[in-house]
């Protein structure tokens, strides 16, 4: 199944994309999510301990399935104010 | 009239940030206390030279978590309420990059509140500045984010009643 992937900051330099549409197993949670884009993108498993996960713009457990369609973001630490 | 949450890419005015929670009730007033807060572009940041300050926002997730800390607010604080306005883009120094304002009956929920507030954006508002000083430029990681983070929550309320 396809869920759309944004990624922010540092995470989007690695990248080099704002959006990603990504293909995961049926039944994938959002680690295997993250884990998969490290695959691609090794560098992101700097991030493994501090990322934080969201679905459809709420915060998530990494734990959390995610389904079709789902519009998913990971966020490196944030630094707003 | 100012939404009570918003994100923008154009400078910030204090004033209609405290006029979205500035209820006009006439002798029913029941705001005594309005606390305005600026977050502002240092000059300075670990002896760097700051040239400006880049941020990056996720809006639609920042509006909902501006709401959750609103709610927090008026569950802690009731009668409390609470707008912010991020500013994202490119700043300058000595430009407004957050906006909170608080308005209560006293002023003691209103200053706690206010503090209250900018913990929780800082630990939980999915914000990124990039900084460009002299010689260079860094991303500030700060807080690890989770919205249900208890702990978190209660850091802010030590800061906010201290």
């Amino acid at each position: 199944m396809r869920v759309t992937v944004r990624l922010f900051a540092r995470l989007r330099e690695i990248a080099g994309a704002e959006t990603i549409a990504h293909d995961v197993p049926d039944g994938s949670s959002l680690a295997d999510v993250w884990t998969s884009l490290s695959s691609t993108w090794p560098a992101l498993a700097a991030f493994d301990r501090t990322v934080s996960g969201a679905i459809n713009a709420e915060y998530a457990r990494m734990s959390r399935e995610v389904r079709e369609g789902d519009d998913v973001a990971f966020l490196p630490p944030v630094s707003g104010g | 009239m100012a939404p009570r949450f918003a994100v923008s890419q154009e400078a910030l005015d204090p004033h209609q940030v405290s006029a979205s929670i500035a209820d006009a009730e006439g002798s029913r007033q029941p705001r005594g206390a309005m606390m305005t807060f600026s977050g502002v572009v240092r000059g300075t940041n670990q002896r760097h030279q700051v040239l400006r300050l880049e941020y990056e926002g996720y809006e639609p997730m920042i509006l909902k978590v501006f709401e959750q800390i609103g709610a927090e607010i008026e569950q802690a604080w009731p009668g409390t309420a609470c707008a912010m306005h991020h500013r994202l883009g490119t700043l300058r120094i000595g430009e407004i990059s957050i906006v909170i304002a608080t308005g209560s009956a006293h002023r003691a929920a209103a200053y706690a509140a206010s503090r209250y507030a900018i913990e929780r954006v800082k630990q939980i508002a999915p914000i990124w500045k990039h900084e460009y000083f002299e010689g260079g430029d860094v991303w500030i990681e700060g807080a690890v984010a989770a919205a249900d983070d208890e702990a978190a929550k209660k850091r802010a309320m030590e800061a906010a009643c201290a």
